[in-house]
């Protein structure tokens, strides 16, 4: 009996001695899709580290319910309303396009605007602007004998 | 003009800092505040066989603290809670992931102010109430709407100044 | 004993430091020589006392006196020396003390390349960073002593945090701040130049080196920040925007705005008013930066124990700096357009592109880092504002300016012809498109993200060498002939772009094409990725000077070639905190990574093991960037002007002695 269970045992041990090494998720699938989320998502207690690289207690909880939500059918955007459902748009990386932060999306196009048109404006002045008149090469010339001497 | 818009803009932006500095980034607002507390149905500790549901506390107004015995402001926070209780007030406590069972020991051994305390092995309840670490305490109605949600250690100022005009005003609507 | 010299070597340091702030601008605004002539041997003496009390700090920290609060709180007997000197500048106290100390010695180094400065030029830099250091050393005197006691003493200390062990730790940190207040010289030209109204292009000449120098170290610091966090956060992330690196991202991007408007001014005396704004805003995101890691009004990885007393008198201390000179901006900056006439097609223009697109990007990481804080502070609600949004709105913006990278060098000042500039790069348009598009088909098919990055790092690496070969077309002698007839300056310029295009090759190819496995590994187990093939042989334990560490063994195999990699998972002895080191076989084309997760039963762990195709160039890429910027610094014309300016006081002071 002693040297069936060894056996046993043996059999079962020996290949995972020397083996090809399982992947830590069983449904690798579902892994990659909480990772891709993850990416976006805010491990609430770490502070400034995402979901899906924390090692954190509840970054572990929460992978583990997203994955129980996923292998239940729920699409990616249903797992992250169950998140926002209980943490709220704190746990988006990426911020929802809403009109509080219509300001935070529009503003990189708006600083855009602004830019071009300082480009422009500037650009016409001087297109216009006489080469002869150059109220500075007076000085020019002055700081380059200044620096030359 | 031109040449002003950046002390301007300087100006607005200090003036956003200095608010800032008074906010606290790591405290996050419930989503839940004036919505029904989820529900959960949880082994009691101390009493196999019994279970606890948020309907059972309806038609008070009652606190659900959020606790962990390896949690060590929950310690720092057990003493008040305890004058609270004895004030009256009604505590639920609910155990957050006890990994090492150590609940029932440590409240047989220092008295419990809870009326009752549920336990959440594996954190899925904690999670459907939003929290991220203990001791977090919410106040429910007696419709069992959740009123508030206060993060970290209760303690006298705390109590006087977030939790005892609120409990005046729910207590008066009944 | 020691700790006490330290803190009054402070007080004599502000005190100096006032003096230096005082006198010599009083002295030229009245063209007192005498007061001026206060300046040099104050901002010295100022050095040295900073020094002295640095060093006390640091001989506190090395002999574990742990009778000093600073020290209790960040070291520990068993701490390794170095890592006993490096927390001189682990805590918030020590490293503003680390702030003070380097802006002393940039004041010093103005002190001593300054003599071909007119006097009253001179006087005023080194005065305005003079008021820099008071405001400095005032905060750390009145809110941050680094050198309090703490009664009783303690037996030991409860350790540095174990993250900033590294030798990263070493470096990184002296880099970065010599960046971040390297800007503080150029700050100091510029409010100079205004308070005296020669906003010349003598001005632009004097600042532009010592712009540069600054803008290296940052360049520097920053990679290195990122190659630190990189293989010491167990997961090879090598950029975050966490706000604390924003802090000195956006003075990185403001002074390489600064650096391209710099030239500008200096060739075409254009653009004056903007390049003032340009080194006022540099120095002001510097501050800015201090501010938020230091406030706690942002939640960063990084950031310092928070207290809102030091965040209101940095705030306050931030108002009378960035306010200040803002204010004196609107009031002495010149009114008029000055430099010549330019068309829209021409290196003026270019540049001028480049620095709205610059500054839009800067202030759309502005927007981004901030805007959770404005919406608390308006009551509404909290909000996240993470990579994607980053990436999402960094990307689009900073894209042109690489494209402009590879135009602007090759276009002329005041006019250039389009069509001829068509004609010109054309074939190096068409080669790295159809190269960018077809590359990522031989690994995984169509990506358009890649395809992007590899255009605009070819486009930039194509027209370098155009620029060269069009540069020497007419230069006689052999190659090298050739090529040392080049003006380092331009060596520095085509090195540095370069640099953007090598490091954007790498964090294109490893954003888009690294790959992971993460597995459960009995000892013996392998797995295999990339064609690697990587085998677990268990993990032992170890003990080391201050924590214990599980050491693993993992040998990979390619091919033939083997190697191994020893990850660990350290325990801190003093604070119990975990630590993951990843094993890493660094090489030009990819690096092998290897991170130990958590134990599992019978000496099997956890394993993740990550192939990074190309990830070294990003830091790669920083040091061209930075060696461009050493070499451009060095550039002749301006050592040239150095020791003539030498010569003629030596003359002077000949002409003294005889007389």
């Amino acid at each position: 009996m002693k040297l069936a269970v060894l056996l046993f045992a043996f059999a079962f041990a020996a290949p995972t001695l020397a083996g090809e090494a399982a992947p830590n998720a069983d449904n690798p699938e579902v892994e990659a899709r909480i990772n891709k989320l993850g990416e976006d998502l805010r491990c609430l207690v770490c502070q400034n580290e995402s979901l899906a690289g924390s090692r954190a207690d509840l970054a572990e909880d929460l992978r583990r319910e997203m994955r129980k939500q996923m292998k239940a059918g729920k699409n990616d955007a249903e797992v992250i309303e169950y998140l926002t459902d209980r943490y709220g748009d704190f746990v988006l990386y990426r911020p929802p396009f809403k009109p509080v932060t219509y300001l935070l999306w529009l503003g990189p196009v708006i600083f855009l605007a602004i830019g071009g048109t300082i480009w422009y404006v500037t650009l016409k002045r001087r297109h216009k602007m006489q080469d002869q008149i150059q109220p500075d090469s007076e000085a020019l010339k002055k700081a380059a004998a200044l620096l030359e001497q | 003009m031109k040449r002003w818009i950046p002390l301007i803009l300087f100006a607005v932006l200090a003036g956003f800092l200095y608010v800032g500095l008074y906010l606290n980034p790591r405290e996050v607002p419930s989503p839940f505040i004036g919505k029904p507390a989820p529900k959960f149905v949880l082994p009691v500790i101390g009493q196999p066989g019994t279970t606890f549901s948020p309907e059972q506390a309806k038609g008070k107004v009652w606190l659900l603290n959020i606790w962990a015995p390896w949690c060590v402001s929950c310690r720092a926070e057990h003493p008040f809670l305890m004058q609270l209780a004895q004030s009256g007030i009604s505590i639920y406590g609910l155990n957050w992931k006890d990994k090492d069972r150590e609940a029932e020991a440590l409240l047989n051994q220092k008295g419990s102010p809870y009326i009752v305390t549920v336990d959440d092995l594996d954190g899925r309840v904690g999670i459907d109430f939003g929290v991220t670490g203990t001791p977090e305490t919410f106040v429910i109605d007696q419709a069992g709407i959740i009123r508030m949600k206060h993060i970290g250690p209760i303690d006298e100022a705390v109590w006087k100044k977030k939790f005892e005009p609120l409990l005046d005003k729910l207590e008066k609507t009944t | 004993m020691i700790p006490e010299l330290g803190h009054f070597a402070l007080v004599v340091a502000l005190l100096l430091a006032l003096t230096q702030g005082i006198l010599p601008l009083i002295g030229a605004h009245r063209g007192n020589a005498t007061l001026m002539g206060v300046a040099r041997p104050a901002a010295q003496g100022q050095f040295v006392f900073v020094a002295f009390a640095f060093g006390c700090l640091a001989w506190s920290f090395l002999n574990n006196d742990f009778s000093v609060e600073n020290v209790a709180r960040n070291s520990f007997s068993q701490l390794p020396e170095i890592y006993r000197f490096t927390a001189t500048w682990g805590s918030h106290e020590g490293s503003l003390l680390l702030w003070t100390l380097i802006l002393s010695f940039w004041t010093v180094a103005v002190t001593v390349f300054s003599r071909h400065l007119p006097e009253d030029m001179a006087s005023r830099v080194i005065g305005v960073m003079g008021l820099i250091s008071v405001g400095f050393l005032a905060f750390m005197l009145a809110t941050s002593n680094p050198f309090l006691r703490l009664i009783p003493m303690p037996p030991d200390g409860s350790d540095l945090n174990p993250l900033l062990q590294d030798m990263g730790m070493v470096i990184h940190p002296p880099m970065l701040y010599m960046g971040y207040v390297g800007f503080s010289v150029a700050f100091a030209f510029a409010i100079a130049a205004l308070l005296s109204g020669k906003l010349d292009v003598a001005w632009a000449r004097w600042s532009r080196p010592w712009t540069t120098v600054a803008w290296m170290f940052l360049t520097m610091g920053t990679a290195l920040g990122s190659w630190w966090a990189y293989y010491e956060l167990g997961w090879g992330g090598w950029w975050f925007w966490d706000p604390t690196e924003n802090a000195s991202f956006m003075p990185w991007l403001a002074g390489t705005a600064l650096i391209h408007s710099l030239a500008v001014t200096e060739k075409r005396g254009a653009f004056k008013s903007w390049t003032v704004l340009l080194a006022i805003t540099a120095f002001s995101l510097s501050l800015l930066g201090t501010f938020l890691v230091r406030s706690g009004v942002l939640s960063s990885v990084h950031a310092f124990a928070t207290d809102p007393g030091r965040g209101v008198f940095i705030l306050s201390f931030l108002g009378v700096v960035i306010g200040g000179s803002l204010a004196l901006y609107a009031w002495r900056a010149p009114r008029l357009m000055t430099g010549g006439a330019f068309s829209w097609f021409s290196r003026e223009a270019l540049l001028l592109g480049n620095n709205v697109l610059l500054l839009a990007a800067l202030g759309s990481v502005l927007l981004g880092t901030l805007y959770p804080l404005f919406m608390d502070a308006l009551g509404l609600g909290k909000i996240s504002v993470g990579p994607p949004y980053f990436n999402a709105v960094f990307i689009p913006l900073i894209s042109p300016v690489l494209f402009l990278t590879g135009i602007g060098p090759l276009a002329r000042w005041k006019q250039a012809s389009l069509p001829d500039m068509v004609s010109r790069l054309k074939w190096a348009f068409a080669v790295a498109l159809i190269v960018a598009v077809i590359l990522p088909f031989t690994t995984g098919g169509m990506n358009l993200m890649a395809t992007l990055g590899l255009f605009l790092a070819l486009w930039i690496l194509f027209t370098i060498l155009i620029g060269f070969a069009e540069r020497l077309k007419n230069v006689q002698g052999s190659l090298m002939q050739k090529l040392s007839s080049l003006p380092r300056g331009y060596w520095g310029m085509q090195i540095a772009h370069a640099g953007l295009a090598v490091g954007v090759i790498g964090a294109t190819v490893v954003s888009n094409f690294q790959s992971e496995r993460d597995v459960r590994m009995n000892v013996g187990d392998h797995v295999e990725l990339a064609g690697y093939r990587f085998t677990f042989q268990g993990v032992k334990e170890v003990p080391g000077p201050n924590y214990v560490a599980g050491r693993g063994t993992v040998e990979v195999e390619k091919s033939g070639s083997k190697f191994v990699l020893h990850p660990e998972k350290r325990i801190y002895n003093a604070s119990g905190m975990p630590m993951t080191e990843a094993g890493i076989d660094y090489g030009i084309f990819r690096d092998v990574y290897v991170s130990l997760g958590e134990q599992l039963e019978n000496g099997a762990w956890t394993v993740k093991v990550y192939h990074k195709p190309f990830v070294d160039w990003l830091w790669g890429g920083a040091f061209l960037l930075a060696l461009g910027g050493a070499l451009a610094a060095s550039d002749r014309r301006y050592r040239i002007a150095l020791r003539k300016a030498e010569k003629a006081t030596d003359k002077l002071a000949a002409k003294g002695a005889t007389a």
